[in-house]
């Protein structure tokens, strides 16, 4: 099993190989002078040249990707051209923040989304099974940043019982750092939640036919038991794939709700630097971010292993 | 997915009606949520194409005098810091997602069919292009947008083009595997042994069989472009500011959000039906059409 884990990781090689390119490509994909466009509208030719010479753009292009290949390997991603900070720094800044607000977010839609799908599953045509799938599909179709502000208005302006913005390092006391990421949680799960329970749903529908759980049933076993020891153990392997391939869900998410509740993560960082047009800081967010990706559907890879041992690549 | 008796019977049944429409209906019938959703997807059409019929004024008109006012029986959803009418707004603002929608699904299906029937069949190219494909994808595609819309004028066919460029990858992805089972049909066999040439096949008898999941596919796809587009605009990156999109709408109402929060309370609603109703006419088309996943 060990060479196998092995050969998944080299085979992620190529794959960011790839990623390192397309995110590279980017800064030519418009048919100008990319040195142009980032400069904007009021730049000098000096500043034009600068920022040309600066990003190695007067050089041919198979030599810039081979520079920038070579950077990136070393752990270099550059420096920020709005700032003057380097790309690493900045994103190891914000990183925390965003980490937080996804975990809590993957917590919250795990801990509410898998119950509810088991729950619709056993009750296959019931209200219960209906309002969840209900909730599936118009909590999928939900504008996040919306219903970011929803909760804003109910709970923090309305309610008062929670900030409605900013945040707090966990270092400045376990209330203030909670509190603040709450709603931001909430708001970011909900698209994920509503995907995790219609995923487990029709999982589990397919699992309960089973003559196995007929079986567990009948010997008079507790529904709950049976419901997870049996059903749910081997149900859960679309429900970890969606796990893994849900992360992009999030950090996308996670870029327009830390805008809704000006949290400083990694999307509003990569928000400002566009508007900035701080080319180096999106370069390095996008490959930072994909990098991640690419490691949770390895570990998805490798839990599929393990959750069923009959799966040998 | 496994046909039951009962569905048997009852195809068996509506195949014996002569009538169209009447066989239309009781789909209709039997699938609720699909005629609610085509049923707000057509009202929020007519919505944005008859714009100037709604009772709406100018979309652009400020007036400073009546800036921020709530909702009332004049200025139905209130008005803005301008003094604009949201109502109008909103309304107009139908038209810019839409388009979006509507194109985004229409190009990122037609190149992705393209590429995916010829990556599907030459199986030399297969292994090189789904690694590029899965290293696109491991891109997040709403941060992929954004930095395109960096390098890119704000423009709506700029958004339509930095919103089909992360879809192509997933759609080539679908088309692809589809090929890939069908190439070993024995129809496929059989056309080969008669020597049909091979853009034939793939014209002739593997593109007909992706019609059912192609069409279900692009009413996710324009669902999804329509959120992203209110995005990109919301993160002040997508359409430009002085086109009244559901996302600028919110942008700029953002600021204002304890005292004037109709500004993105009916503009959200609004995107957030559309887009329910579309995905509500996709999973009644999947089960309609038969289309597995």
């Amino acid at each position: 099993m060990f060479a196998e884990i092995l050969r998944r990781l080299v085979a992620t090689i190529p794959v960011m190989g790839v990623v390192a390119i397309a995110v590279f490509a980017l800064l030519h994909v418009t048919p100008g002078d990319p040195a142009v466009i980032i400069a904007g509208d009021y730049a000098t030719t000096d500043d034009i040249a600068r920022i040309r010479t600066r990003l190695g753009l007067d050089q041919p292009f198979h030599v810039q990707v081979g520079l920038w290949l070579s950077r990136i390997v070393r752990g270099d991603l550059g420096t920020s051209i709005f700032s003057g900070l380097p790309v690493s720094t900045l994103i190891g800044q914000r990183a925390a923040t965003t980490i937080w607000l996804t975990l809590f977010a993957m917590l919250i839609s795990v801990g509410v989304g898998v119950p509810i799908g088991v729950l619709a599953a056993w009750r296959k045509g019931s209200w219960l099974d209906r309002a969840v799938m209900v909730f599936a599909v118009s909590g999928f179709s939900m504008p996040t940043f919306w219903l970011g502000f929803i909760l804003v208005y109910v709970f923090a302006i309305t309610a008062g019982w929670l900030p409605v913005q900013g945040y707090h390092p966990i270092a400045a006391g376990v209330w203030p750092f909670l509190s603040h990421l709450i709603l931001p949680a909430l708001t970011l799960s909900v698209v994920y939640m509503a995907l995790i329970a219609r995923m487990t749903r029709a999982s589990m529908l397919g699992v309960l036919d089973e003559d196995y759980i007929r079986t567990a049933f009948a010997k008079g076993l507790a529904p709950r038991g049976v419901l997870i020891r049996h059903a749910l153990k081997n149900a859960s392997l679309p429900v970890v794939t969606i796990i893994g391939i849900g992360f992009a869900l999030l950090i996308g998410g996670a870029v327009v709700t830390e805008s809704v509740f000006a949290l400083p993560g990694l999307g509003r960082l990569t928000v400002d630097a566009i508007v900035r047009r701080d080319y180096p800081v999106i370069q390095g967010v996008l490959l930072v971010v994909s990098g991640v990706y690419v490691l949770i559907n390895l570990v998805v890879d490798v839990l599929y292993v393990i959750l069923d041992p009959r799966i040998r690549y | 997915m496994a046909v039951r008796a009962t569905d048997a019977g009852t195809l068996a049944a509506e195949a014996t009606v002569a009538r169209p429409a009447a066989r239309a209906r009781r789909l209709l019938a039997r699938q609720p949520t699909f005629a609610a959703g085509l049923a707000v997807l057509f009202a929020v059409l007519a919505v944005g194409v008859f714009a100037p019929l709604w009772w709406t004024g100018d979309p652009l008109q400020m007036k400073p005098a009546q800036r921020l006012q709530q909702p009332s029986a004049e200025r139905w959803f209130g008005s803005d810091h301008f003094g604009r009418d949201v109502y109008t707004r909103t309304v107009y603002g139908a038209r810019v997602s839409l388009l979006v929608g509507a194109a985004v699904s229409l190009v990122s299906l037609a190149l992705g069919t393209t590429l995916g029937l010829v990556i599907g069949f030459y199986r030399r190219l297969d292994t090189v292009m789904m690694r590029v494909m899965d290293g696109l994808m491991a891109i997040p595609a709403i941060l992929l947008a954004l930095a395109l819309m960096a390098m890119m004028r704000g423009s709506v066919r700029n958004v339509i083009i930095a919103l089909v460029i992360p879809e192509i990858p997933r759609v080539i992805r679908l088309v692809r595997a589809s090929v890939l089972s069908l190439r070993e049909h024995t129809m496929v066999e059989a056309a080969r042994a008669l020597g049909v040439g091979t853009p034939r096949i793939l014209l002739r008898y593997i593109l007909p069989a992706l019609v059912a999941p192609l069409i279900v596919q692009a009413t996710y796809i324009g669902a999804s472009a329509i959120l992203f587009e209110a995005y990109l605009s919301f993160l002040g990156a997508g359409t430009p500011p002085h086109i009244p999109s559901w996302g600028n709408i919110m942008a700029e109402g953002k600021t204002y959000v304890q005292l004037a929060f109709w500004i993105i309370l009916f503009p959200g609603l609004f995107l957030a039906l559309t887009v329910l109703a579309i995905n509500l006419v996709g999973d009644g088309l999947r089960d309609l059409l038969n289309v597995r996943g």
